[in-house]
């Protein structure tokens, strides 16, 4: 029997996400992949896998499965419980596995995942990849466009390709990555391209005020909520432009969306400021209720973009 | 011919949104000659979205953009593409009524004008289609259909456009075509790329053998 994942429970969403499809946005479509590439690249790591290959990115945890084969993998994102139950009729216990390093189930065995108390998104990465048929190029469900493997369900059962075992970091060289659900979320952003659209208040308002992050968010953009709405200084339609993961566009009502990976891929409201990569990888973190702060840093052609260290 | 000034903004770490009168040949210039770390040009209305690989020299690539010479930017002409279309659309007749003229009228400029493809959004595959030969403008539906069928021809702006699958749609419908937009397993998803250049055939004359 071919290594497979079969899926017992799949939680509130979990779909098999890689680094999603760049370089085809002349054909509308957007990159997807991953919320939190870091948290992605650390789970490949530890298996062994190349950094391309396709994990299961779940949201707010509760995903449950049966291994297929004998199977080592590992769990990356925010620290959630994590069950291991020996095959059926095996006297093994469960055992309790903690993120960020790699385990083994072995053939039979099942390992259920429960919620993760901050952050959203974990990254189950199996040696191997999961190998599923990749659309354009990539494994990624893109939930705005539909491209890509339908969102895991019930019964599915996930090819495990043999890719893997390229050098598997066994002591999890450091994954911290971001302190996941950090009171207020600390977002680092690039003004522009459109931040003269706005007017002076509007920008003090942009870093000066906290924002919360409302039920209405998912990968396809996080929609904030905040006390006084960021004002233009005029409502004329704008031509439609191109968008990119990152953008934080500002509709109508001046309660600004944060664009995540399945973003339209253009929009006809201006983007006051486009969120570092490694910002990006935090907002992927956020969940509904979250509190979060932008901080400038800086604009314009004489800026060198800066990689400020994830917290 | 002066140059045009084109003004170059940052978007995020690796990407510049530039300005331009005819995004088309900024599209046509940056394929020809892409900038250092170019990983994709995504033309718009009025602007050009250069992406480029994390970590590379955001000076460099907008020395590369002075560095294109207006004569460097002229549009390629794309391809043809025949585009067979069922003018039974449901926003047909009061359309004409509200622009003033016949059914036929109608159909036959729109059939009879040669489109370009001006850039690609709102979905995978979704031309929007500029024409020369047309100054119509259309207004988008109050009320948007919560699901337009595959294969629609529609109007919306100065704009027509062809819906590559169902999806909810404000555009007004002219008619239907059996051409497929967008194949994820072809070695070209999208039949319509920046550029192509795109002709309405009315079904009904082909019947009639009248080409």
């Amino acid at each position: 029997m071919n290594p497979a994942l079969r899926i017992l429970r799949p939680g509130p969403l979990t779909t098999v996400q890689d680094l999603g499809r760049a370089g085809l946005g002349s054909l509308g479509v957007s990159r997807s992949g991953a919320a939190d590439r870091g948290a992605l690249r650390a789970a490949n790591r530890l298996v062994g896998n190349t950094g391309c290959c396709a994990a299961l990115e779940t949201t707010l945890g509760g995903l449950a499965l049966r291994a297929c084969g004998d199977l080592r993998m590992a769990v990356t994102g925010p620290p959630v419980p994590l069950t291991v139950t020996g095959p059926d009729g095996s006297t093994d216990g469960p055992l309790t596995v903690p993120t960020g390093t790699t385990f083994d189930l072995a053939d039979g065995a099942q390992l259920r995942m429960g919620r993760p108390t901050r952050g959203l998104r974990n990254y189950l990465a199996v040696c191997g990849g999961i190998d599923v048929l990749p659309v354009l190029g990539s494994r990624s469900r893109d939930l705005l466009s539909g491209l890509g493997p339908e969102p895991v369900q019930v019964g599915d059962e996930l090819p495990v390709g043999t890719g893997g075992g390229v050098d598997p970091v066994r002591d999890a060289e450091p994954t911290t990555g971001p302190i996941h659900g950090a009171d207020p979320i600390r977002l680092n952003l690039i003004l522009g391209p459109r931040q003269d659209l706005f007017t002076g208040s509007a920008l003090d308002l942009l870093f000066g005020q906290v924002w919360t992050v409302t039920p209405a968010s998912n990968r396809i953009g996080l929609r904030l909520s905040g006390a006084q709405p960021l004002e233009r200084l005029d409502q004329a339609e704008r031509p439609s432009e191109p968008m990119v993961p990152g953008a934080v566009q500002v509709p109508t009502s001046g309660q600004p969306v944060i664009f995540g990976p399945d973003h339209p891929a253009s929009g006809g409201y201006p983007v006051i400021g486009v969120l570092t990569v490694a910002a990006q990888d935090l907002a992927g973190q956020a969940r509904p209720g979250d509190a979060v702060v932008f901080t400038s840093i800086g604009t314009d052609a004489t800026t060198i973009p800066v990689r400020p260290t994830s917290a | 011919m002066t140059a045009p000034r084109t003004t170059v903004r940052q978007m995020g770490e690796s990407a510049l949104l530039v300005e331009a009168d005819r995004p088309l040949a900024l599209h046509a210039a940056l394929t020809a000659s892409p900038a250092p770390g170019q990983v994709d040009i995504v033309p718009a209305e009025r602007t050009v979205l250069v992406v480029l690989a994390e970590g590379t020299d955001l000076r460099q690539v907008r020395a590369h953009l002075e560095s294109l010479r207006p004569a460097d930017q002229q549009e390629i002409p794309g391809s043809l593409v025949e585009i067979g279309v069922d003018y039974t659309g449901e926003d047909l007749l009061p359309l004409a009524a509200t622009l003033g003229m016949e059914v036929d009228t109608l159909i036959g400029r729109h059939a009879a004008a040669e489109w370009t493809v001006a850039f690609v959004g709102f979905a995978p595959g979704f031309g929007y289609l500029t024409s020369q030969d047309w100054d119509l403008e259309v207004p988008r539906l109050a009320r948007p259909r919560t699901s337009v069928p595959a294969g629609a021809v529609a109007l919306a702006g100065r704009y027509s456009g062809v819906y590559p699958r169902a999806s909810p749609g404000g555009w007004q419908l002219l008619g239907t075509t059996a051409r497929r937009m967008w194949d994820t397993t072809a070695e070209h998803p999208a039949l319509l790329t920046p550029g192509t250049r795109v002709r309405f055939r009315d079904n009904r004359s082909a019947d009639r053998g009248i080409g």
